[in-house]
């Protein structure tokens, strides 16, 4: 492999070569499987349609307003459901860590994070329907206790914006609880007695000392959250069947049949995404060390 | 103590958001469970689960979906294990770019990878720069779309495979075991497989299920890819249907749910999900 030549540590370069054929197939897989898929999207929103290089397609993805408007729907529902589904599994991995609640509730809960957080998809969409669709249960529920028709008294729509956001915190907010849960447990009994002992109450002692350290792992953890959600495709398609418009199921459109009628468009659109996705990567991962320097 | 103390001893906060949580894990479900029991007027009963099993379309769609998912899994524990344990052996310094590529399947969701797929392997392989075709299209044939879409899950799932296998054998000493299997003569094939592979087990078992539940449900690479797999079934189900869609959906659910409680038994009570 080419690295081994620029690899300035290498005593011997020519055993050191032979090393590298370890890992070959796994870089010819990443290559084939992932690189390639990509570099070819990347590649495709440079180019026009008679095969020349060109800007126009990242120009024209600033300028289509239905795209525009694509990004920005999954740009609210991804940051509404991080931010919301990051605060309510903090207080919830607070209330089995630090909170005081029996340990076996902490168990219960940390197993059924695991579970909700990768049940997502067809599965998820139905149960939702089955919730708070217009016949779901919930609605039912809520009729029946407080004479309220979601339906037709509210705004409210399962197949809508904050329908959506709904169904997305089945699996936001337990994955919160996941990555928070070992982070509170990472909190220093020490750090408590030295507040107290100061003479701190309990609100300063979060406020001052906790939360601080805290803060750089939750930020991250919403950055995840939020990524999570910006890629989600099989929940919303099932849920609303592609009648709302985020930029995933945009980009599906696109796939069965050109609806931009511009093929380089769509790559343009595509590449949007996976921008998207690589910030909030890197937010992530430069968190995550800030946050390692305390809690380890 | 007296009662205002022992009242106050109670966190009441804690119990407030742990019941707010276990209502939203919970209503869901039930809803989900209470309606596909009502299939029939007046009746409690199993007839959605009934006739959703016996639809011979979900047998099949359910064990090609289980095939793919045991494929991926195996060509994982192939592609990887060698590679994870190559790394920690001999080629640290690939450690970093190896990690890399392992956390990018974060940065291409499940609809970009299936883009870029179809994309590149509708059209046929040719050698640079002539007309002679190496390979056909791989989306043309039934095999191709099969390589194809294992390839894509073996993706979706590399971060959590990966991450598992390493921490399994950050836990084993594998210097030590490798140079003990050598000093007795067995081959590098007999030291992965007889060797590495079982003191690893947990890891990989773990690696396994979260693959599985990945894969089993998996809508997006499917559809896209035209295969004949239990999401786009029930997907399509829900269109024309109501009461099987929901039983089929509980029934997921707790296949999940056993993937994820195998998981906890063989590791601990570690988190099971990879997105950390």
């Amino acid at each position: 492999m080419a690295q081994t030549a620029l690899n300035p540590k290498a005593p011997t370069p020519a055993l050191d070569w032979k090393k590298w054929i370890g890992v070959t197939p796994f870089f010819l897989f990443a290559i084939l499987f992932l690189v390639l898929p990509s570099m070819r999207l990347i590649v495709g929103s440079f180019t026009n349609s008679d095969g020349q290089f060109t800007f126009a397609n990242i120009f024209q993805l600033f300028q289509e307003q239905a795209i525009l408007d694509a990004y920005w729907l999954s740009i609210r529902i991804s940051a509404a459901t991080a931010i919301g589904g990051g605060i309510f599994g903090f207080l919830l991995a607070y209330s089995v860590t630090v909170g005081g609640l029996p340990k076996p509730l902490r168990s219960a809960l940390i197993t059924f994070s695991g579970v909700a957080s990768n049940f997502a998809g067809v599965p998820l969409a139905f149960a939702f329907i089955a919730t708070l669709g217009r016949t779901g249960f919930v609605t039912a529920l809520i009729k029946n206790l407080f004479g309220v028709n979601l339906y037709q008294q509210t705004d409210f729509d399962l197949y809508s914006f904050w329908g959506l956001s709904l169904t997305y915190m089945y699996f936001q907010f337990p994955l919160m609880v996941l990555i928070m849960a070992p982070a509170l447990d990472g909190l220093k009994r020490e750090w408590r007695e030295a507040a107290e002992n100061l003479g701190a109450s309990t609100g300063q002692y979060w406020l001052r000392v906790a939360f601080p350290v805290l803060l750089p792992s939750i930020l991250g953890s919403m950055i995840l959250l939020f990524g999570n959600a910006f890629g989600a495709y099989a929940t919303a398609y099932a849920l609303t069947g592609g009648r709302l418009g985020i930029i995933t199921i945009q980009i599906g459109a696109q796939i069965r049949g050109d609806v931009l009628h511009n093929p380089g468009l769509g790559y343009a659109m595509a590449m949007g995404m996976v921008v998207v996705m690589t910030i909030s990567l890197i937010g992530y991962s430069w968190l995550q060390k800030k946050s390692e320097r305390w809690l380890r | 103590m007296s009662i205002f103390a022992r009242i106050r001893r109670i966190p009441f906060w804690s119990w407030f958001w742990f019941i707010l949580g276990a209502l939203y894990f919970l209503l869901p479900l039930y809803a989900t469970v209470n309606f596909s029991l009502r299939m029939e007027r007046d009746v409690i009963g199993f007839k959605a689960y009934v006739r959703a099993f016996e639809d011979p379309e979900f047998l099949e769609t359910f064990l090609y979906s289980n095939f793919l998912a045991l494929m991926t899994i195996v060509a994982s524990i192939i592609l990887i294990v060698p590679t994870a344990y190559w790394i920690r052996l001999r080629l640290p310094e690939a450690r970093r770019i190896v990690e890399f590529i392992t956390l990018l399947p974060f940065v291409v969701p499940a609809i970009i990878l299936v883009f870029g797929l179809i994309r590149i392997y509708s059209s046929p392989f040719k050698i640079p720069l002539t007309d002679i075709t190496i390979l056909q299209p791989l989306t043309t044939f039934e095999v191709g779309t099969d390589i194809l879409i294992v390839a894509g899950y073996m993706v979706l799932g590399l971060p959590y495979m990966y991450r598992s296998v390493d921490t399994g054998m950050r836990t084993v000493d594998v210097r030590t075991l490798t140079e003990a299997a050598q000093s007795l003569g067995a081959s590098w094939f007999t030291i992965i497989t007889r060797v590495i592979l079982p003191n690893i087990r947990a890891a990989l078992l773990s690696g396994a299920l979260l693959t599985f539940a990945i894969v089993v449900g998996e809508v997006t690479l499917a559809s896209f890819l035209g295969v004949p797999a239990f999401g786009p079934y029930l997907f399509l189900l829900g269109q024309h249907r109501a009461y099987e869609p929901a039983a089929l959906s509980f029934a997921s659910f707790l296949l999940t749910w056993a993937a994820m409680g195998l998981i906890q038994l063989f590791t601990g009570d570690q988190q099971v999900s990879g997105a950390h």
